[in-house]
């Protein structure tokens, strides 16, 4: 791929992630993944929620919208809805999607709606100085678990898989040209995407390092997984340990939310005309 | 007491005895007779059983409320008889299915006649269709010396096709009932004037939801909740016909959030809720100040705090909604007074969004919400779309600046999908680019300067809406005693209880204050100075209409009507206040 293509996405604004930032392997995936697909910037709405990796949308040269802690799915949600013709996709981190958030990440999967949702998963909050996180291993210890965490962590391939998303898969910073095509893969799929990243905080996790993924990973395509299979990815979701499988677990074609509801049938809502003032039309339901 | 120029009817029976249904029909009735009409249903948070009643008040001149007494009382099950006896006015009826009330026993009253139709016994041959209700109505109907043909025709607007055994089973209802009462009844003997012009019946939220449509709005996002849900209830069911794509969320914070995301996208979008799902849709609404984006949000107010009474009014959410979110933002407040006016409000609030690209709050309550009221007319083209300052497209985009500073704080604004225009809509501080300055560049003083300047570019806009916000003007006697000072649904009963008072020689003006913010402070006080003695009325505990009148006008009303007892404020409740205001009793 030639670096201008990738020059088409840079943004005027640097990211001001700490050096060795995880984030910095998606945004440059994700960059990578916009220019193998070809997408005009025009056509891609990046929305974030709250926390470092949330702000990507700004690093990232499209349209954008850097919403509030939590809610970038609602927010991407209404304007996939109102304008499918949009590349939607969104960026955050797993207390934005899996800590406050959760709720709509669960509906957005049962929805379908076609958005990719690109979580940045390091296990611990980052922006507020290193707190727990839903997805940090049980024992972690951070500022506001002295004493180690006592929950369980969330299994957001698992919970996905679960929820009805049509495509799963989980990437990781230090490889960002399998990201890369995991993540153009996801924006290509019809339907909810998930890339769950493994991307390091390189500041306030020191477990959950690059040194710690590097030589655990192992790449579901190489192992002769089947995609399509269920019953194979809920397996696979919950290796952990000496080997951690990433790449896509599941991939399976249902409609789309946007393919289902009528009123979309007659194409993206904002260019579909505001009703005619006719009284006989409007008003005879009322006499 | 009702006029001799009006009728007021109460149907009462336990939830699912169709009391709703029943009193909607004699309101169609009404209004299809040509007569204003305006209902009030007091109902309870059960699906079964409890004890629900709708009044229905009908007139061939324009009312303002429900009113106050009680013409005819139909009694669909044996409790309605005990609570609702003793409100009938002196010369009423009691109308009751004799099964329900055996022989009229306890109907001891000699000022009331008590009407007794063997309802169970005449529905028997129809099976097991609740069939009661259109015999009792029927009667009705030749007790007001309304037309049977009228009410066929509501018969079939509520059963459908003419075809269907279920209307023709109505129909010999009503003729038998409309039979029964000819020949065993005295009509009330009104002066009642039927012109037989229909008259638009609608409630509050029916309105609110056509203007919204009427107004281009495409996209609407909702979380059940009472009193808002029959705006949902109407969307839904008028979806496809409208192109309108209605989403119920997973909560309030999903609803209001993808009606942002929508308007981000460039759809008109509005969000309904009532005041608790408003608590949880307040952060958003700041966000939708901070990025500049248009949005409707309709809160219905019902009695609080917390789950208070889902099914009973109030206006207690006036602070809520005034302090909705964290800091300063620009937003605007709108509280429609009549049914009418809420269709015209909902136009004016999706142009107001657009114009000032800032969220929109329209204040309505139960009360509003969902009563049934006649309206003359609507003027469907009355309110043009306009959507403000848009980004034309032209030019290559590369000086485009999403949060230019401008004179009047508004900038223009692209779509997501227009070429060359891309920016980024933070809900941080950002500089004219859309760039966020809060990570490494808040604290140097040139962004110092930034944030106020852009703190400053978005309240300005608030400083040109006053522009659009009015006050009401004093509607009534120029040189009245008193004025009755309220704001939204409140005006109604406010109106009625006006002309009762004139009625009696006395003479007291009222301002209905429906622009709350940005408060057109300056206006109000000019109108409000013109005013002998002034008296707030509202449907809260502490005032809160009037301590935002004081805190921005310095005008304190000492002389307050309060209610917060879950029922709406009738105009009886009015006149007594006032004549003890202005020492007549």
């Amino acid at each position: 791929m030639a670096t201008s293509e990738i020059a088409t996405y840079e943004s005027e604004t640097k990211p001001d992630w700490c050096p060795g930032c995880g984030d910095f392997g998606v945004l440059a995936g994700l960059k990578r993944a916009a220019g193998i697909l070809d997408i005009d910037p025009k056509d891609i709405l990046v929305v974030s929620g709250i926390g470092c990796s949330s702000n990507l949308p700004g690093f990232f040269n499209s349209y954008g919208f850097h919403g509030l802690h939590g809610r970038a799915i609602p927010v991407a949600s209404g304007a996939k809805l109102a304008n499918s013709d949009l590349n939607v996709v969104v960026t955050g981190g797993d207390g934005d999607g899996y800590g406050i958030g959760l709720g709509h990440f669960i509906h957005v999967m049962r929805r379908n709606l076609d958005i990719t949702y690109i979580v940045m998963d390091n296990g611990v909050y980052g922006l507020t100085t290193g707190q727990v996180a839903p997805t940090a291993e049980k024992g972690f210890k951070t500022k506001s678990s002295p004493e180690g965490v006592i929950e369980m962590p969330i299994n957001p391939i698992a919970l996905a898989l679960v929820s009805g998303a049509t495509f799963v898969s989980r990437a990781f910073s230090g490889d960002p040209i399998h990201m890369a095509d995991v993540i153009a893969s996801a924006i290509k799929h019809p339907g909810f995407s998930l890339v769950d990243v493994f991307s390091p905080c390189v500041t306030y996790n020191k477990i959950n390092t690059y040194e710690f993924y590097r030589p655990r990973i192992s790449k579901l395509d190489q192992t002769g997984h089947d995609t399509h299979s269920m019953e194979a990815a809920i397996k696979r979701s919950y290796e952990w340990g000496q080997k951690i499988p990433i790449g896509i677990f599941y991939q399976t074609e249902r409609p789309t939310y946007e393919a289902e509801d009528a009123v979309l049938k007659n194409g993206p809502l904002i260019k579909q005309k505001p009703v005619a003032r006719d009284p006989e039309i409007l008003l005879r339901e009322f006499m | 007491m009702p006029t001799e120029n009006e009728v007021i009817v109460r149907v009462g029976g336990a939830a699912g005895e169709g009391g709703a249904s029943t009193g909607e029909s004699i309101a169609k009735l009404f209004s299809r007779h040509g007569l204003h009409t305006i209902t009030y249903t007091s109902y309870q948070s059960a699906i079964r059983g409890g004890h629900n009643w709708i009044q229905i008040r009908g007139s061939p001149e324009k009312v303002y409320s429900q009113g106050d007494g009680l013409d005819l009382l139909l009694v669909l099950s044996s409790e309605t008889a005990d609570i609702h006896y003793s409100k009938i006015s002196p010369g009423g009826v009691i109308l009751y299915n004799n099964e329900k009330i055996k022989n009229g026993e306890n109907l001891v009253r000699q000022d009331v006649k008590q009407l007794g139709i063997p309802a169970t016994e005449m529905g028997r041959k129809y099976g097991n269709l609740p069939i009661q209700n259109t015999i009792l109505v029927g009667a009705l109907t030749h007790l007001l010396g309304m037309k049977l043909d009228t009410l066929v025709s509501v018969i079939e607007t509520i059963f459908g096709k003419k075809k269907s055994d279920i209307f023709k089973f109505n129909v010999e209802a009503a003729q038998e009932g409309y039979n029964y009462s000819q020949q065993n009844f005295q009509p009330l003997g009104k002066r009642m004037n039927y012109t037989f012009t229909p008259k638009l019946l609608m409630t509050g939220n029916n309105a609110l939801a056509l203007g919204a449509v009427t107004a281009g709005c495409k996209f609407y996002s909702a979380y059940p909740m009472t009193p808002a849900s029959t705006i949902l209830h109407w969307m839904a069911a008028h979806s496809t016909k409208y192109s309108v794509l209605v989403k119920q969320g997973e909560d309030e914070l999903a609803v209001v959030n993808m009606a942002i995301g929508a308007a981000h996208a460039g759809a008109r979008a509005m969000c309904a809720t009532s005041g608790g799902g408003f608590a949880l849709m307040s952060e958003a609404i700041g966000q939708a100040g901070m990025t500049e984006t248009p949005v409707v949000i309709v809160e219905s107010q019902r009695s609080g705090p917390a789950t208070g009474l889902p099914t009973k009014t109030e206006q207690g959410d006036l602070l809520q909604m005034l302090g909705a979110g964290q800091s300063d933002y620009p937003k605007i407040i709108l509280a429609p007074r009549t049914v009418e006016e809420c269709f015209y409000t909902a136009n004016e609030a999706f142009n107001l969004a657009d114009k000032y690209q800032c969220p929109v709050i329209i204040a309505s309550d139960l009360y509003l919400s969902e009563h049934f009221e006649t309206v003359d007319s609507l003027n469907l083209d009355s309110v043009p779309i306009d959507r403000g300052l848009l980004f034309d497209g032209n030019g290559d985009g590369r000086d485009y600046k999403r949060y230019q500073f401008t004179e009047s704080g508004i900038s223009p604004r692209a779509i997501p999908g227009q070429p060359d225009h891309m920016f980024v809509a933070p809900t941080d501080e950002h500089d004219e680019n859309g760039v966020s300055i809060s990570d490494v560049l808040c604290g140097i003083p040139k962004y110092v300067e930034i944030r106020a300047r852009m703190m400053e570019k978005r309240m300005k806009k608030m400083e040109i809406a006053m522009q659009d916000m009015k006050a009401p003007s004093l509607e009534g006697a120029k040189d009245a005693e008193l004025t009755l000072v309220g704001w939204g649904s409140t005006q109604g009963p406010i109106k009625d209880a006006v002309l009762a008072l004139e009625q009696e020689g006395i003479l007291v003006n009222s301002a209905q204050f429906k622009y709350l913010w940005p408060f057109p402070a300056e206006k109000c006080e000019q109108v409000l100075s013109q005013c002998k003695k002034l008296l707030l009325v509202e449907g809260n505990y502490s005032g809160q209409f009037g301590l935002l009148l004081a805190a921005l006008t310095g005008i304190r009303i000492k002389e307050k009507l309060l209610k917060y007892d879950g029922e709406p404020i009738y105009p009886s409740e009015i006149v007594t206040k006032v004549k003890q205001v202005i020492g007549h009793i």
